[in-house]
Formats: C-alpha cells, sequence, structure tokens
C-alpha cells in the first residue's frame, strides 16, 4: 500500500481546452479518497492521468513516494476497476483474474491461489468458469473487484463502479467495497458523481469543478463547512436551500433579513454572531443564505414536540408545493417569495401540497456566501 | 394469438412471396439452364430445348473443360488456371485481411494524431477504381520484377484490399469498448499482447465477412488478372474468358457452361459454408462485455 501526491497536475489537450488546471493532493497510505463532481469536471481524466493511461501536460504525481510520470501503467503497480467492467469477453472468469498475474509472470500454483483467496473474499467461486456474457451486472462488479484484488497493487483507482448497478445493489456493494477497504487496508482513488456514495465511502473527498479542486477535506467538513456555493449545493441530498436576502445589524450581532411574501423583512438573528465585527461590512449588503433542509421545519410542530430547533417561529410561511415522504420524514417542498425552500418535516406534522406551512430555521447550521465571488463568509 | 397470426396470410403478405419468389426464379433461371446444359451433349443442345433436363446426364464436357479444353494458345483446360486462382486468392485473401485487422485495431483503439485523416484517406481508397491504380501498380510490379508473377498479383490485390479490410475492422472494433484495452494495460499487457488475447478472439465474424469479400473479390477480378497475370499466372477469370472465345468451328456450349460453373464454384462454395457469419456479421452490433 502506499500514499499518493498529485503535485500541480496540468492537463491540456491539443485542441486547447485545459480539463486539469493544477492539481494539487495529497493522501496517505490506506486513505479513502473520493473525486467528486459533476459531467466534465475532469475527474475522470485525473483517475486516468493517476493511472498512467494519460500523461499529464505539467505537474507529478508520485506514488508512494516515487515519481510515476515516466512509468507505464502496468509498471505503477495499481488496479482499476471501470464503470463498464471492462471484463474480457472471450476469457472465462478466472482466465479474467488470472490474466494480470499471468503476464506478471507469476508461477501457476501462485495464481491458483490467488484467485482462489478472491473468489472466496467476493463469494464468486462458483462462477469462475463461466464467461462475462452469462453473469448479471452485480456478479460481472464483483469480478472486475477480483480481478483488482487478485493483484494485490499498492493502489486501487475505481472509476465509477457502481454506475450501472440498480439503486438496491449500489447500496449493497457501496458497502461491500468500504468493507474490503477495511479489511485490506488498502489506498483507494475513486471518482464518482454520486454525492452520497461520496459521503459514505471516503476518508477524503475532493470536490472538482472545470478541472479546478473546490475543496479537498473530510465528508463532515465538506459538509457542514463547504468553501463556496457550488460544493454546498452539490453535496447533500436533497440539496442545500439558498436564500437571498440584506445582512443586517442586530443588537451586537447581525441578522439575516429575510423577505416575506407580503414584502416586509422578517430579521433572522445568527447565533455566534454577537459582538462579532467580521460580518459588519456586509451589514446592508445582499448576501446568501444557506441552509440545508434538515434545518428548516415545520414551526408549529417543532415547538409542539419540543424539538431542539436552533432558533425560534419565524412567522414565515411558505406554500406547500410538493411533499416527497421519505419513511423517517417527508420533504416539503415550499415556496415563498420566489425562492423555493426544501425542508425536513416530521411525518406527523403532515404538510399537504397546497397548504401553508410556518417555517422555522435553525440559523446555528446556516451559512453565508458572498453573492458576487459566491465564496462562503467566515464567522 | 402469435400462431395465428403466423399462419394466416394476409393479401400484403401473398404478395411479397410471391414476388421473392419470382425473384428467386430470375436469379435461379440462368443458373439452372447453365447447369443442365452442362450435362447435355452437343446434339442435344442443338436439338433439344433450352429448358429441358438433359436426357443422359453426360460429364464429358465437365472433363474437357477442366482438363484438355482449348484457351487460347494451349490445350489443357481450366486446371492450370483454377489453381493459379487458389495460389493467389487465398494468400492475397489472408494478408490483407490481417493486415486490415491490424490497421483497424490501431485506428479503433490506439487513436493517434493524425490517425482520422489516415482512415479518411484510406477511405477514399476504397472508390478508387481498378482502372485507376493499373498503371501505377504496373510500373511497380515491373520495377519489382514481379510483373506476370502470382506474387505480383497477390501483391497488387493486397494493397488494393486493406481499404475495405481496414474499414470493416475499425468499424467493427470501434464498438469493443476503449475500457477494455486500458484495463489490459493496466494488467500489463502491450500492444500485440492485448490483439492477440482479448481483440482477435473478439473478432471471428468481422474475420469471417472480409474472408468472404475478399476471397470473392479476388476471384471474380478480371482486371488485374488479365494485366498483370501475363501467361503463367493468368487467374480462371481470364482463362474463362479465353476458352469461351477460342473457337474451333463448333461453339461447345456444354464445355463453356461447365468451365464457367467451375470458375464460379469456390466463391458459391464459400457463400454456402460461411454465409451465415456474412449475414450476422454485417448486422453485428457492439461487442457485449
Amino acid at each position: 500500500m502506499a500514499s499518493l501526491s498529485i503535485r500541480n497536475v496540468r492537463k491540456v489537450y491539443p485542441n486547447g481546452t485545459e480539463v486539469l488546471k493544477g492539481i494539487d493532493m495529497d493522501i496517505d497510505d490506506g486513505q479513502f479518497l473520493i473525486l467528486v463532481g459533476g459531467s466534465g469536471c475532469g475527474k475522470s481524466t485525473l483517475l486516468n492521468t493517476i493511472a498512467g493511461l494519460e500523461k499529464p501536460s505539467e505537474g507529478e504525481i508520485r506514488i508512494g513516494g516515487r515519481r510515476v510520470n515516466e512509468v507505464p501503467p502496468k509498471a505503477r503497480d495499481i488496479a482499476m476497476v471501470f464503470q463498464s467492467y471492462a471484463l474480457y469477453p472471450t476469457m472465462t472468469v478466472r482466465e479474467n483474474i488470472s490474466f494480470g498475474l499471468g503476464l506478471r509472470k507469476m508461477p501457476r500454483p501462485e495464481i491458483d491461489k490467488a484467485v482462489k483467496r478472491v473468489a472466496d473474499i467476493l463469494q464468486i467461486s462458483h462462477l469462475l468458469d463461466r464467461k462475462p456474457g452469462m453473469l448479471s451486472g452485480g456478479q460481472r462488479q464483483r469480478v472486475a473487484m477480483g480481478r483488482a484484488i487478485a493483484r494485490d497493487p499498492e493502489l486501487f483507482l475505481f472509476d465509477e463502479p457502481l454506475s450501472n448497478l440498480d439503486a438496491k445493489l449500489r447500496v449493497d456493494m457501496r458497502a461491500e467495497i468500504k468493507l474490503m477497504h477495511r479489511r485490506l487496508g488498502s489506498t483507494i482513488v475513486y471518482v464518482t458523481h454520486d454525492q452520497i456514495e461520496a459521503m459514505t465511502l471516503g476518508d477524503r473527498i475532493a470536490v472538482l469543478k472545470e478541472g479546478v479542486v473546490q475543496q479537498f477535506g473530510t465528508p463532515q467538513q465538506i459538509y457542514d463547512a463547504p468553501v463556496n456555493l457550488f460544493v454546498a449545493g452539490f453535496i447533500g441530498s436533497p440539496s442545500m436551500n439558498f436564500l437571498r436576502g440584506r445582512l443586517l445589524p442586530l443588537g451586537t450581532g447581525s441578522a439575516f433579513g429575510l423577505r416575506r411574501d407580503d414584502g416586509t423583512t422578517m430579521p433572522l438573528p445568527l447565533a455566534g454572531t454577537a459582538g462579532n465585527r467580521r460580518l459588519t461590512s456586509w451589514h446592508g449588503k445582499e448576501v446568501i443564505l444557506g441552509i440545508r433542509p434538515e434545518h428548516v421545519t415545520d414551526a408549529a410542530f417543532g415547538s409542539r414536540s419540543g424539538l431542539q430547533i436552533g432558533n425560534q417561529p419565524t412567522n414565515v410561511e411558505g406554500l406547500v408545493e410538493l411533499t416527497e415522504p421519505t419513511g423517517p420524514d417527508i420533504l416539503a417542498v415550499t415556496r415563498f417569495n420566489g425562492a423555493r425552500v426544501t425542508c425536513r418535516v416530521h411525518p406527523r406534522a403532515v404538510p399537504m401540497p397546497g397548504k401553508r406551512l410556518m417555517l422555522a430555521f435553525d440559523l446555528a447550521n446556516a451559512l453565508l456566501f458572498d453573492p458576487a465571488t459566491e465564496q462562503r463568509l467566515a464567522y | 394469438m402469435y400462431a395465428e397470426a403466423r399462419l394466416s396470410l394476409s393479401p400484403g403478405r401473398i404478395v411479397i412471396y410471391l414476388l421473392l419468389g419470382l425473384y428467386a426464379l430470375y436469379f435461379l433461371f440462368p443458373l439452372y439452364v447453365m447447369l443442365s446444359t452442362s450435362f447435355k451433349t452437343l446434339d442435344e443442345i442443338r436439338t433439344g430445348n433450352l429448358l429441358s433436363l438433359p436426357a443422359q446426364p453426360d460429364i464429358d464436357s465437365w472433363e474437357k473443360a477442366w482438363s484438355s479444353a482449348c484457351t487460347s494458345v494451349s490445350c489443357g483446360g481450366l486446371s492450370r488456371f483454377f489453381w493459379n486462382s487458389m495460389k493467389m486468392t487465398l494468400p492475397a485473401m489472408l494478408l490483407s485481411t490481417f493486415i486490415g485487422s491490424l490497421n483497424g485495431y490501431v485506428l479503433a483503439q490506439w487513436r493517434f494524431r493524425g490517425s482520422d485523416v489516415i482512415f479518411t484517406m484510406l477511405m477514399v481508397g476504397c472508390f478508387i477504381p481498378f482502372q485507376v491504380v493499373i498503371l501505377p501498380m504496373a510500373r511497380l510490379l515491373g520495377m519489382l520484377e514481379l510483373a506476370g508473377t502470382t506474387l505480383g498479383l497477390v501483391l497488387a490485390h493486397t494493397v488494393y484490399g486493406i481499404a475495405f479490410t481496414t474499414l470493416f475492422f475499425r468499424n467493427y472494433y470501434v464498438s469493443v469498448p476503449e475500457e477494455l484495452v486500458k484495463a489490459a494495460r493496466i494488467d500489463g499487457a502491450g500492444f500485440f499482447m492485448i490483439y492477440r488475447r482479448i481483440i482477435f478472439p473478439l473478432s471471428l465474424p468481422v474475420f469471417m465477412i472480409c474472408f468472404i469479400w475478399q476471397f470473392t473479390q479476388i476471384w471474380n477480378d478480371f482486371l488485374f488478372g488479365v494485366v498483370f497475370g501475363g501467361s503463367d499466372a493468368q487467374p480462371v477469370t481470364v482463362a474463362l474468358n479465353n476458352l469461351v472465345n477460342t473457337s474451333t468451328g463448333v461453339t461447345e456450349y456444354n464445355v463453356n457452361m461447365a468451365a464457367a460453373v467451375i470458375a464460379a464454384l469456390p466463391t458459391l462454395g464459400l457463400y454456402l459454408i460461411a454465409g451465415k457469419y456474412f449475414v450476422r456479421g454485417l448486422t453485428a452490433g457492439a461487442v457485449k462485455a
């Protein structure tokens, strides 16, 4: 197992498109790194660059402290699992798993042992003599993992390995990948566009957009303290709510001026701003308030049930447009004054489309963003 | 319900079958006349009906066509030229197909700067008629001292065929997911290892298409054969023409027909054996991993 270090990696294609604009990141031996972002953000290019399938235009990649820029993929001691699994269609499962081992001149008995080991781990022993075409999606996925594990590489690379599976299988395999990581202690780089996979699997997440790392940190850091609007909106499901309004002085602190449908403004005191001078320059200016759905709830029900919500009811009524029961709670999409706010409501609050709902905001967990730079305001 | 629908003959169906039957007759009729005439004696041809079956099937004309009919100056039948054609067609077919396969593999899976330009140029090659190539090819074969030899014909047909085979293979290999090649590279396989172990085993249908296509093209070619074949390497198509045009008083229709069938037999046989691959291969889509 090995650490991975990426230094100022740029990738420019011959037609001039700059796909990676100076990527820097480090992960330790045994860490699980997630590269997440929308399509075209450069995450797959970065993975291919780590694998050696593409050459960086600039910068350096080190695996286990060794510079690998000039090292071909086969000599980097890596294994990769692809979205389409990329199983060799004319070979049996056994041949698929042993192909790479044979090319590395591993003696036959050892190959057999390695195949048996991974087949046991992944419970695919009964499939060893079948061709990939005879396997289900989940089984192919396992074989692809097996092929990677059998090589016992220093670094695993996963390129959206679960995207082709159905929802249930995806959750199962996600857990298995995590278990495998715990058991093997391997270093993993994992590309996904699915922020739930990113949150659940990663030790570190790098959020990419347009070839730039927006934020690099632990899943909780990225969830709690996204550095900008993009990260805030990308991570978390359902997405964070964004409300525009002015920042107002309130006592020694600040408040967010929430506009109501009738045009009046209601100041929502921001927790932790009392005596804080860092926001004073923003008083009177437009800001964006970001608040996650779980921090917006039904005021009436919240106070009735004595739920701890950071702030008192807001006297803001939203018109419920849509409800999505998830079981443990209901997501209510409400609308007021042109803004859409998704809130997580207890099922017993029974929100109904077309009804009005008094909202309560837990402002201790709210974030402020600069509307111009889209960066988060620290306070 | 389904069985009923299949059994019922709607008017539309009847028209379709009628038309198909007519077309089949239209194509089979000449073959029938050729075969029946080839088994008749000259007397029967003169006196009998064109459509009648031979009264007493007689294979003398076949023997003559194969071993003693006169083609211009020599009178050894078609056999020598038949083997000339084989010696020309098989190597040229194999060579052009394998080169096309490698070309297609490179152009589809190992894109490099300018690979699309090269592919376009090869495509244009498919549209260049034989007549255009003849003069430069004659110069080239002359310089290589291969004019009038089977080897020269093999070279000419191989070069000319590469454009087609490359097109077939490239379009087939484009549907092979590039992740397969990436996975193999990471597994440690090189260019030829990936071809041999992963790409080649996937290629049976397209090899079949190319074999049939190239065999038919090369076997049936007349122009290259008559221009570059000389007298020693003359293929069967040219010999057949000479046989038919060599008149010694009476036109021996039975021998001519037998000779024509002999000349057409290999391609006919190939279609019967491998035709299913041809149809299947032409419609073969993506390779399922």
